[in-house]
């Protein structure tokens, strides 16, 4: 056990710091839930791109910094800019999905023209993956991508995809061959929002906020080579970068965080002469928290520690998702028991606490247990990939998604 | 940076998964724990060839000197094993006392016994945690008076160490005149502990530190104990993901149910996270003094909880056979069931968790 990062590490954490100091006061305010970044988030985002703080690893022609990968230098700058409370640089989906797929799988000419603008927010992308037949069983999608006179024409409806009012661009999960083995018949193709035929409607959820869309496609033409990958190989092009670390490291202490508000919380509610923090009941609940909050922190350390010897991670990571998107919807339900017939307060009612933040959270972490692979998804991976229990019966994979690896991986080789 | 097991302490972990796997077969242990005793000869002989006996006796007492996390590593595996053989009290918190607080000739006396394993010595702390049944030992100055509960690896001990109610520890012999000891017969037939009573008995009182002995004592205890729990929490997942992998109902491996795959999954899901806590909570041990204190609590109490989960999931996966006798699944669920209670069942330690943070109005 050495939790030490070591001396060249400690300088790089100085040089973090140094900046953050000087610069910090630039940043924008918050990152905020806009999908479209503020003049002076496009401008913050270029300044961290010019010092590495983001898009650290990407190579310097398509507008990285272009470094070598090193897990703890990313993590360093994850933990500096959390604790500062400053703003990382542009999270969004095609930062985080987009750019990394171009960059294993796009031709030359796609992460020339895409990759940049990109990172420098002047371009946003939404996501259309999911439908409303194809949510946890993704590869049953039905939109459709026929070709006529030398245009993909799509039909067909996306659901969750958030961004989409506000997005330039989206890449999208359609059905090409339809006479192929389910995960064999998808592409991947990338297109203009302002393609004529698209029409985004508003999802609204139970947070009483439209956080998500849905988008309807009706004969809308794509010119062929706005696909990645070869037709088919949409299943595989989506699913390449997500066995990569994709830089989404995210913020590291974001329990942790969640968890020093709820104590301070506690300890400000007032209940008759004393405060939240005096009932024992709800005390015990949140040290029970804290305690799982500290297990959760050190099995990311684990996990860190383990891929600087090219672990993949193992059980220790495919309990993440589950564990933590739980976790954090328990923190928010003990806030709102801890204000007691405070808690219902909501939509900017008189005595509302924290702009109703804990409620709103607590309903869309609900989201996030269902989103990105539901719950139960995940416990079939955790069964399945971690403790190998056997697979539920289902279809055979067809050997298109085999043919797809070994295709892509000789076009990448061609494009490097 | 390395979070985690040392190549040395995993080859020590591998020694002694080997050394209980050919010595502590199941049979083993129920014959262990349908006699008198419930330790173990040669499991304890075979154990001491590693050296583990004197892991936490300093080197100039003929020990080892390790780490708490060594011996966390150590308790995983025994812990997983069921193993019935005396650690926590005599081969941990003993020597830690004895090294923190005692004389130079008790060290010299007993600390190198303890290395080779010649000497038992159980520990008597509970009562620094919750008093039951107006249990505490009182020390006039001269004699000790009252009852001490739950001292851990009881019988057969020579000597005790034993808390008295201001925080100060004291050495008193096996066969101090005053003192009654009645074995205490728990849910856990793998482990031992019992009761002391003194009436007017002389022991030798280990240095006044203001209850700071006894704080690490509680804190070592706490992490074991949690470390234990993780080695037995660990058998009994991958017992009940071998056997949903064999029993068939409706033409399939009930292993490739849902349900049953779920159960496990949920296992696996709370349990490991544990491993980087309880690891954390031992290193905090050595290297944090500051926070050990309170990781050693979240670890007890956390584990407490995800264990007892683990331990009643796995034996549902079972089925009927989990409830038998005949499967000796009910080893694991015990001794887990012994690691939640003892030096402070999880709200208890959860109580002291806040008190520790300034949360509590009246500490």
């Amino acid at each position: 056990m050495d939790l030490d990062y070591g001396p060249q590490y400690d300088a790089f954490r100085e040089e973090v710091r140094q900046f953050l100091q000087t610069h910090g006061h630039r940043a924008p305010d918050g990152q905020g839930r806009a999908a479209r970044p503020s003049p002076e988030a496009v401008e913050w985002q270029k300044l961290l791109i010019l010092h590495g703080y983001t898009a650290r690893t990407i190579p310097k022609e398509y507008g990285g910094y272009g470094a070598e990968p090193d897990i703890l230098k990313s993590r360093i700058i994850a933990e500096e800019f959390s604790r500062a409370g400053i703003p990382a640089g542009l999270a969004n989906q095609g930062i985080s999905m987009l750019v990394p797929t171009l960059l294993e799988l796009g031709t030359e000419a796609q992460k020339q023209q895409w990759i940049e603008p990109t990172l420098n927010g002047e371009i946003i992308w939404c996501q259309g993956y999911s439908e409303p037949g194809a949510g946890s069983d993704l590869a049953a999608l039905k939109t459709s991508a026929r070709v006529e006179n030398g245009d993909f024409v799509i039909n067909g409806q996306k659901i969750w995809t958030s961004t989409a009012k506000q997005a330039d661009m989206i890449f999208c999960l359609v059905r090409t061959e339809p006479d192929a083995p389910k995960h064999g018949g998808i592409s991947y193709l990338i297109f203009s929002m302002d393609t004529p035929g698209i029409e985004v409607r508003p999802l609204k959820t139970m947070t009483g906020h439209a956080e998500f869309n849905e988008t309807f496609f009706t004969d809308v033409r794509v010119p062929l080579d706005q696909i990645v990958g070869q037709r088919g190989q949409g299943w595989y092009v989506a699913n390449a970068t997500l066995g990569h670390e994709r830089g989404m490291l995210g913020d590291p202490d974001a329990l942790e965080n969640r968890l020093q508000a709820l104590v301070r919380l506690m300890q400000k509610e007032r209940i008759g002469q004393g405060c939240a923090m005096d009932n024992a009941v709800l005390r015990d609940r949140l040290v029970a928290l804290q305690a799982e909050v500290a297990a959760m922190k050190f099995n990311g350390m684990r996990i860190l520690s383990n891929s600087l010897r090219g672990d993949a991670g193992g059980m220790a990571k495919l309990v993440v998702k589950l564990q933590s998107c739980e976790l954090a919807h328990q923190i928010s339900a003990l806030a709102i028991d801890a204000m007691g017939e405070m808690g219902i307060l909501y939509h900017g009612s008189e005595r509302e606490r924290e702009d109703g933040a804990w409620q709103w959270n607590y309903m869309f972490q609900l989201g996030l247990i269902i989103g990105g692979g539901t719950a139960q998804i995940q416990k079939n991976i955790i069964a399945e990939r971690g403790l190998e229990m056997p697979r539920e019966p289902k279809f055979a994979t067809p050997p298109a998604v085999e043919q797809a690896t070994a295709v892509a991986s000789g076009q990448n080789k061609g494009a490097a | 940076m390395d979070f985690g097991l040392s190549q040395d302490q995993e080859m020590l972990c591998d020694a002694i998964s080997r050394t209980l796997a050919d010595t502590c077969p199941l049979d083993h242990v129920r014959e262990c724990a349908e006699g008198s005793v419930p330790f173990s000869d040669n499991v304890r002989s075979a154990l001491g060839e590693i050296g583990i006996w004197g892991m936490m006796v300093p080197e100039q007492h003929d020990g080892l000197g390790m780490t708490m996390l060594d011996a966390a590593a150590v308790a995983e595996q025994l812990g997983y094993a069921v193993a019935p053989v005396p650690f926590i009290g005599a081969h941990v918190l003993a020597p830690l006392a004895l090294a923190q607080g005692g004389s130079e000739e008790l060290k010299a006396h007993w600390l190198p016994r303890i290395a080779k394993g010649e000497a038992q010595i159980a520990v008597a702390i509970a009562e620094t945690v919750e008093i039951r049944d107006r249990a505490g030992v009182d020390f006039d100055g001269a004699k000790l008076d009252g009852t001490a509960l739950f001292a851990l690896d009881f019988l057969e001990a020579d000597a005790f160490l034993v808390a008295d109610t201001a925080g100060r520890m004291h050495f008193v012999a096996g066969d101090a005149a005053g003192l009654e000891k009645v074995a205490l017969k728990t849910i856990d037939r793998t482990r031992s502990v019992g009761e002391l009573r003194f009436s007017g008995v002389a022991g030798e009182a280990l240095a006044d530190d203001g209850g700071a002995t006894v704080r690490r004592l509680r804190d070592a205890g706490r992490v074991l104990l949690a470390a234990d729990s993780l080695g037995a929490g660990q058998a009994m997942i991958e017992k009940a993901v071998d056997y949903a992998g064999q029993r068939e109902q409706f033409g399939r491996v009930i292993g490739s149910f849902q349900a049953v795959k779920h159960m496990c999954a949920e296992m696996a899901a709370r349990h490991e996270p544990c491993r980087s806590l309880v690891w954390y909570a031992a290193h905090a041990f050595d290297a944090t003094p500051d926070e050990a204190s309170l990781v050693a609590c979240h670890a007890k109490s956390h584990t407490g909880e995800v264990h007892r989960f683990v331990a009643r999931t796995s034996t549902e996966v079972h089925g009927g056979m989990g409830f038998t006798d005949l499967l000796g699944l009910h080893f694991w669920f015990k001794r887990i069931g012994f690691d939640r209670q003892v030096l402070g069942s999880p709200e208890a330690v959860r109580a002291e968790a806040a008190a520790l943070q300034g949360w509590t109005q009246v500490a």
